[in-house]
């Protein structure tokens, strides 16, 4: 009777599954800190985030006021230095907080770690004046970010990419477009990545843009199968003027710039991956044992016991992949690059498995839209395409494992 | 006012986890399983930080009874914004006896020791659903007493509570020092920040024992059996109003 009150006022709908904690705990093995960050995102996600997760998807919302509280609590710029607003926390805080945020929604999930990555690569390539002038606003989410590098052009040949811009004096006139970018439209800042000098990656800047420049257009909101909380658009530029001391880093160094920021970005989308996975076995545990077909709830089936083994045995190792990736960040090893595609390869790839066996488990029930696991899925699809495709990953980690 | 608030946390198991019985029936399965801060502790610990912002309370000292594990309870009553923490310390033996009898002694103790004004605690634990830890407290120390607070305001060294009771709301008003415990309504708990659970690791958690505070532990109820509640039944459709009301008669109900 309590614990249904409770439930009422804490606005967190009766769910088709109850929080459940298996062997799979994503609590294991962490700091009371990390447990606390765990506790306070897990709760927002609860409250803030799951009772609208299928709203957001449907009606294709951008939900600012929440991501904004999101920020309120730190989660704006996690790993951005305090000085201007960041919360000054590692790789493997922001791996747990976005694991823990995706069970509310993959989707806002997943834009809110993108905002995180622009925000770092300002705070770590940029200079004091820049910073000074947007990262307090990054960090509240008073104004959101977006990250451009691919173009209709150059997808996982990023380094072709044509965008260019030329300078003028004290400025740069940029034109170009950006494909498929996250947020755009809703974005005030765009990290533009464009050709300043040679072809090829060494040629390449990393320009913030604001989106009240002139020259700066958008196309149409792309229809998308997931990741509808946040829109996709085309970023046009043409002849946008910006200053040159919106650069980050020097001129040439905007690809590895860009590609530094995708090390974390790789990790934290793996993150969510990881954390839809778990809601998913969480979900398909509880209603396998609910569920009745001849005679017994279909959790007495060796089947569903077995797949559901493998799926946690997966989710697991995804799991550590990721937070191994995180820590490799974090301590600067050297083969960060090559663990960062690792993780991101494997959790992207196998959590969607996951989450697809977790749903024929469901049944019909699964394909339908009262049920979140369609979602999950949903969202989950493009984490294998997306900051790298998978084939690329291969491609970075062949590199190294080959290197003669 | 220099007032400084005692508020008790208990660390429970999580709402929404379910519940299993023992094998031993002789409690719950609590290995491996969710806990987390007892939800109307978290409303009690909200409210003494609203104090203090309001100015009307200057120390706000979150306290724990029980033994040396897990101290995640006092570092998110540290993280919402208490000033510091007490955990005592229990062996772990004696923790199956820790009832109402016994953390009433103790909290009543640190009440003294800390010279505080007000103990702010949560009405019930969720798991043992008591209800008696705040009434016992203030009987040793003997305070008044203002339970199942829905609404507490402070002036002049009085606190006038709003308590839902069976009948609706009944306003009564305290003199200090005083016991309040924190009912559903009195509140909506805050979220700890990212910064603030940092700073709660540089915040003062001191450990005492049951001897610093001058407390024995009595067992005052044994466990005699725990088991699942019975099995719903399944109804019987009638036909007609008329058998409704005479089944209803016939099993004693009207």
């Amino acid at each position: 009777k309590l614990w249904f009150h409770f439930s009422l006022y804490k606005k967190v709908k009766t769910n088709f599954h109850e929080r459940s904690y298996f062997c799979v705990s994503a609590s294991a093995g962490l700091t009371d800190e990390q447990l606390a960050t765990q506790e306070l995102a897990t709760r927002f996600a609860h409250n803030e985030m799951l009772p609208h997760m299928a709203q957001w998807d449907q009606k294709e919302e951008f939900p600012l006021s929440t991501l904004r509280a999101a920020a309120q609590l730190g989660f704006g710029a996690i790993y951005c230095k305090e000085d201007y607003g960041g919360s000054g926390l590692t790789r493997l805080d922001a791996s747990i907080i976005f694991e823990a945020l995706s069970l509310g929604c993959v989707s806002t999930t997943a834009y809110l770690s993108i905002h995180n990555m622009c925000a770092w690569m300002l705070d770590t390539y940029g200079s004091e004046e820049l910073k000074a002038r947007y990262l307090p606003d990054l960090a509240t989410m008073e104004k959101c970010a977006s990250y451009c590098l691919t173009e209709p052009g150059s997808g996982s040949d990023a380094a072709s990419l044509s965008t260019t811009a030329v300078k003028n004096g004290d400025y740069y006139s940029i034109t170009g477009s950006k494909a498929f970018i996250s947020g755009a439209g809703e974005s005030e800042v765009y990290l533009i990545m464009c050709r300043t000098g040679q072809p090829g990656p060494k040629g390449i800047s990393c320009i913030l843009v604001p989106k009240e420049t002139p020259g700066v257009t958008f196309g149409a909101k792309e229809r998308k199968v997931g990741w509808n909380s946040q829109p996709t658009r085309i970023v046009h530029l043409e002849s946008a003027v910006v200053p040159v001391a919106n650069r980050l880093g020097e001129e040439g160094e905007g690809f590895s710039i860009a590609m530094s920021g995708l090390n974390g970005g790789r990790i934290n989308i793996a993150s969510c991956s990881v954390g839809a996975a778990q809601a998913s076995l969480d979900a398909v545990i509880e209603y396998t044992k609910t569920r009745k077909q001849f005679g017994s709830p279909i959790a007495a089936f060796q089947h569903t016991q077995f797949e559901i083994a493998e799926m946690a045995a997966e989710l697991l190792a995804s799991r550590l992949l990721v937070r191994n990736a995180a820590v490799a960040l974090d301590t600067k090893h050297p083969d960060t690059v090559v663990l960062c595609a690792a993780a991101k390869l494997y959790a992207t790839r196998n959590c969607l498995q996951v989450i697809d066996r977790a749903l024929q488990l469901h049944g019909g029930y699964g394909y339908l839209k009262d049920y979140p696991v369609q979602q999950y899925l949903r969202d989950c699809r493009v984490h294998t395409i997306l900051e790298g495709t998978n084939e690329v990953m291969r491609v970075i980690m062949a590199r190294h494992l080959m290197a003669s | 006012m220099s007032m400084k608030i005692l508020v008790g946390c208990k660390r429970v198991i999580d709402y929404a986890v379910k519940i299993r019985v023992r094998p031993d029936k002789m409690g719950v399965v609590t290995e491996g399983v969710k806990h987390s801060m007892n939800p109307f502790d978290e409303i009690a610990v909200e409210e003494a930080i609203r104090m203090k912002e309001a100015k009307k309370a200057s120390e706000v000292i979150a306290v724990r009874c029980y033994s040396t594990i897990q101290q995640e309870t006092l570092r998110t009553a540290l993280a919402m914004g208490a000033d510091r923490a007490i955990h005592v310390e229990v062996p772990a033996k004696d923790c199956e006896n820790l009832g109402p009898a016994q953390v009433s002694k103790v909290l009543a103790a640190l009440a003294r020791r800390e010279g505080a004004s007000l103990v702010l605690l949560g009405k019930q634990a969720i798991d043992d659903d008591s209800n008696a830890t705040a009434q016992m407290t203030a009987a040793h120390l003997d305070w008044p007493q203002a339970t199942y607070a829905s609404k507490v305001s402070s002036c002049d060294g009085k606190l006038t509570v709003t308590r839902e009771v069976d009948g609706g709301l009944e306003t009564v008003e305290v003199s200090l020092p005083a016991v309040v415990s924190a009912d559903l309504r009195l509140n909506e708990p805050r979220y700890a920040t990212l910064p603030n659970i940092m700073k709660a690791k540089k915040k003062k958690l001191d450990k005492l024992s049951l001897g610093d505070v001058g407390v024995e532990l009595r067992q005052h109820l044994a466990v005699v059996a725990v088991s699942d509640p019975p099995t719903r039944q399944a109804g019987v459709t009638v036909d007609s109003v008329d058998s409704l009301i005479e089944a209803l008669r016939h099993a004693g109900r009207i």
